[in-house]
């Protein structure tokens, strides 16, 4: 079945999430829909599986326009989607969640239905066992059986969302195997994904997509670098960096941890980080530097190795030992983590600096004028706009830390926000302590950093000093190429 | 205890036990596919006032347990529709709803209050009520006992042998999976809510028509929805366990009865009392069946080990909560 998207836009509230996408995916093909975490690659997806209402375009099929859908509609046009988050039924068994279902002609036969899906498991050589509980599965495995319930409903289109994240190389091999089975028998198939290895082992043509927009589109075979280029955003010319002052003593050090959590977990990780020292995390979002700064700032345990910070074992250490030791964490949920909805500006100095009302008043508007936060010491945190928030935050850190754990500390800034925040920064940290943040934005870790960590499935796959980096290699290696 | 002959103990409990089976397993249909309604407390007493007023009036068995059942579902519909499609917290609703239909069902009731009003008899089933022992327990019982009982079995097939019972699983787990599949959660939702509500009402009514006639301040019955509500957590969201529950609670209610009459030392409100704390007890002494060490020391003896197994059972995942597509 031929796919055709037409100039799809989707908001949501402010945010514009997709502006104006044209996609025209041939039948019988694998199309890979590659781009950086928030480039809209899933919204459309969604859009196209009906999950997602559109606020404007057309989207056809075989040349006939699809109304409005919700998600079993299109299932009956054969529209299919593996959702990144698996859409399934860890307390029931297998079979029962081959059964479950509106999407498709009921049949309740259990028999008969246990016969379909070893048929169907049998012809892409899955092994699944229909009567275990489905929370004793893979997630692997539980991605094979949705395939299987997917084909055995006649899906004449299917999308799969990141199908290779948490899955082991073996199942990879196995799922590339039916994919191109799939694809063999006339189906068409879009992937999504942002490891660009997967969709060049995979896929016939590639459209990039980059800020809800189309940037591009290619042909097998791919050439890597030119993918990269329309991935993502070609760093401006520009340097706020000051003299690369000499590094002092250490003040983190990572020797051989690894650690569960996020996605991917984090293994193997050796590192040190001196005084005046700034180190940038790149990395696709979920790829273990979010993991790595919550284990430097003691709020996660390692499952091996040891983490010295400021000098003490981290071992017998809690965050409020880190802090007092000099350290301090800003993290990226802003109303979750950083900040306390229903409390006011002053009401976050007064617990910040354990001090009076009064005193509270004084140095909540002092921060005010010099954070150019768009409030007073009266508002409370969450009517504070995204922007602003995040000024709050960066001004109820203690001004004498000295080691300052930032994860996406410009988060929802404009430019020139961004660029006091940055002066600010160094000026208070750089000189006597180290900064180690993480952020989206590659431009911004180029700009800003002197040192480069770059993070890939749970890895440190690049750690290079600045004057040694190379752009295309830093965004080949975000990708795992 | 020689005056009271097991038979007239046992069918005693199972007259007990009916009503509170009827209501838990409407409220264990509600909870399996993912709402709480928490106003079981006060949908009790409200329609077992409203059946009772419905059957003096019209002296109507039929029109009294119709109108026990539909205020009950008309209760359940309110948390549902305020809870699913207003998306209040259900728990605040039906706590509020609980307390409202409690006061509610007392000022309505007072006209009624210490009157004469119709009252089930019990129904021999011919031949078989004739069977020595079982006979009597079973089958010379009130029309909602042998509802009760038939219910067991029925909630239990539905839920695990039809395909709309898997669907009724399936939403209580993740409504979100099931609109990706077609399925529409939150009509699911309000659909099994307005029958679990209409199964707590016929319990009320089964209550004021038969087994604890007439109506009056305090009801006999005040307590027992929260006592309902925690035989099906404690149950695992299991029909059959949460009848083995309502039983073991009849069966302390009944026992409670039966010792005030022998040691008539002891205060009468000692025996009223003690069932709902020895149930608790008890509920906790099953749920600790699942803890590691008594799993460790279940390991060498299977046949213990997979009743146990058969028993266990977990929160829906998604309970209390439910899914807005865009």
């Amino acid at each position: 079945m031929q796919v055709e998207l037409q100039q799809i836009h989707k908001r949501f509230g402010k945010n514009h999430a997709l502006k104006g996408v044209d996609l025209k995916v041939e039948a019988g093909t694998i199309h890979g829909l590659v781009g950086e975490n928030g480039a809209g690659k899933s919204t459309l997806m969604k859009i196209l599986t009906g999950y997602l209402s559109r606020t404007q375009g057309r989207i056809l099929l075989d040349g006939r326009e699809m109304a409005e859908a919700d998600p079993a509609t299109a299932a009956k046009s054969g529209i299919g989607m593996l959702y990144q988050e698996p859409q399934d039924f860890p307390p029931l068994t297998v079979l029962e969640n081959f059964m479950v279902g509106r999407d498709a002609e009921p049949d309740s036969d259990r028999d008969r239905q246990r016969q379909r899906l070893n048929d169907l498991a049998g012809g892409l050589h899955f092994q699944l066992d229909p009567a275990l509980k489905l929370e004793k599965l893979t997630v692997g495995e539980r991605q094979q059986l949705e395939l299987l319930r997917l084909l055995g409903r006649g899906v004449q289109v299917l999308i799969l969302d990141e199908p290779t994240t948490g899955i082991s190389d073996r199942q990879k091999e196995r799922l590339f195997g039916a994919l191109h089975q799939i694809r063999d028998q006339g189906r068409t198939i879009l992937l999504v994904s942002h490891k660009l290895e997967d969709v060049v082992a995979l896929c016939d043509r590639v459209t990039v997509l980059r800020h809800g927009m189309v940037t591009g589109e290619a042909q097998a075979p791919f050439q890597v670098p030119r993918l990269l280029e329309m991935m993502f955003d070609k760093p401006p010319e520009t340097d706020t960096r000051s003299e690369a002052a000499a590094r002092g003593e250490p003040l983190l050090s990572f020797d051989q941890v690894s650690a569960d959590g996020e996605r991917t977990g984090l293994s193997e990780c050796n590192l040190t980080i001196h005084r005046r020292e700034v180190v940038g995390l790149a990395g696709l979002s979920g790829s273990g530097q979010g993991l790595f700064l919550r284990l430097a700032a003691a709020l996660d345990k390692p499952a091996r190795g040891k983490i010295r910070t400021l000098g003490n074992d981290l071992g017998n250490m809690g965050h409020r030992e880190f802090r007092q030791a000099g350290g301090c964490f800003l993290p990226a949920d802003r109303l979750e983590e950083g900040l306390i909805p229903g409390f006011t500006v002053q009401d976050h100095f007064a617990l910040a600096h354990n001090c009076g009302m009064a005193t509270a008043k004084v140095l909540a508007a002092e921060a005010i004028s010099q954070f150019r936060i768009r409030g007073h010491p009266h508002t409370t945190a969450e009517s504070l706009s995204g922007g602003n928030q995040q000024r709050l935050l960066l001004s109820l850190m203690p001004p004498d830390a000295s080691l300052a754990l930032l994860e996406n500390p410009t988060r929802g800034l404009d430019m020139e926000s961004a660029r006091l925040v940055w002066e600010h920064l160094r000026r208070q940290f750089a000189s006597r302590g180290a900064i180690v943040f993480s952020s989206a934005e590659l431009d911004e870790i180029l700009n800003i950093a002197d040192r480069v960590l770059v993070f890939f499935d749970g890895r440190i796959v690049r750690d290079l000093p600045i004057g040694e980096l190379d752009y295309q290699d830093v965004a080949a290696a975000m990708t795992g190429k | 205890m020689n005056e009271l002959p097991l038979t007239a103990l046992l069918a005693s409990v199972l007259a007990t036990a009916a009503p509170l089976i009827i209501a838990t397993l409407g409220e264990t249909i509600t909870e399996k596919a993912g709402v709480i309604n928490l106003s079981l407390d006060g949908s009790l007493l409200l329609s077992a006032m409203i059946a009772f007023m419905v059957g003096f009036e019209t002296g109507s068995f039929t029109l009294g347990f119709a109108a026990g059942a539909v205020t009950g579902a008309a209760i359940a519909l309110l948390v549902g529709f305020f809870g699913i499609y207003l998306g209040q917290l259900q728990v605040a609703v039906g706590f509020a709803l609980t307390l409202m239909c409690k006061d509610l069902a007392y000022f309505l009731g007072n006209p009624y209050s210490r009157l004469q009003g119709p009252q089930l008899i019990s129904w021999k089933i011919p031949g078989l009520s004739e069977i020595p022992f079982f006979g009597p327990i079973l089958f010379q019982q009130p029309l909602p006992v042998y509802m009760g009982l038939l219910l067991i079995p029925a909630v239990w097939w539905y839920f695990y042998r039809t395909s709309r019972g898997l669907e009724l699983r399936a939403v209580g787990e993740n409504p979100e999976a099931c609109y990706t599949r077609g399925i529409d959660p939150r009509r699911k939702q309000i659909l099994y809510i307005v029958i679990g509500g209409a199964l707590v009402g016929l319990a009320g009514a089964a209550f004021s028509l038969g087994i604890k006639p007439g109506w009056g301040r305090p009801q006999g019955i005040e307590g027992l929805g929260w006592i309902a509500l925690a035989i099906v957590i404690f149950g695992g969201w299991h029909p059959i366990r949460v009848a083995l529950g309502a039983f073991l609670f009849a069966f302390l209610q009944v026992m409670g009865i039966v010792l005030q009459g022998i040691w008539t030392g002891i205060p009468a409100q000692v025996f009223q009392m003690a069932p709902f704390p020895l149930m608790i007890l008890a509920l906790v002494l099953i749920n600790l069946l699942q803890y590691k060490g008594v799993q460790r020391w279940l390991e060498d003896k299977p046949g213990l080990a997979l009743l146990v197994d058969k028993l266990r059972g977990a929160p829906p995942r998604a309970l209390g909560k439910t899914f807005h597509p865009d």
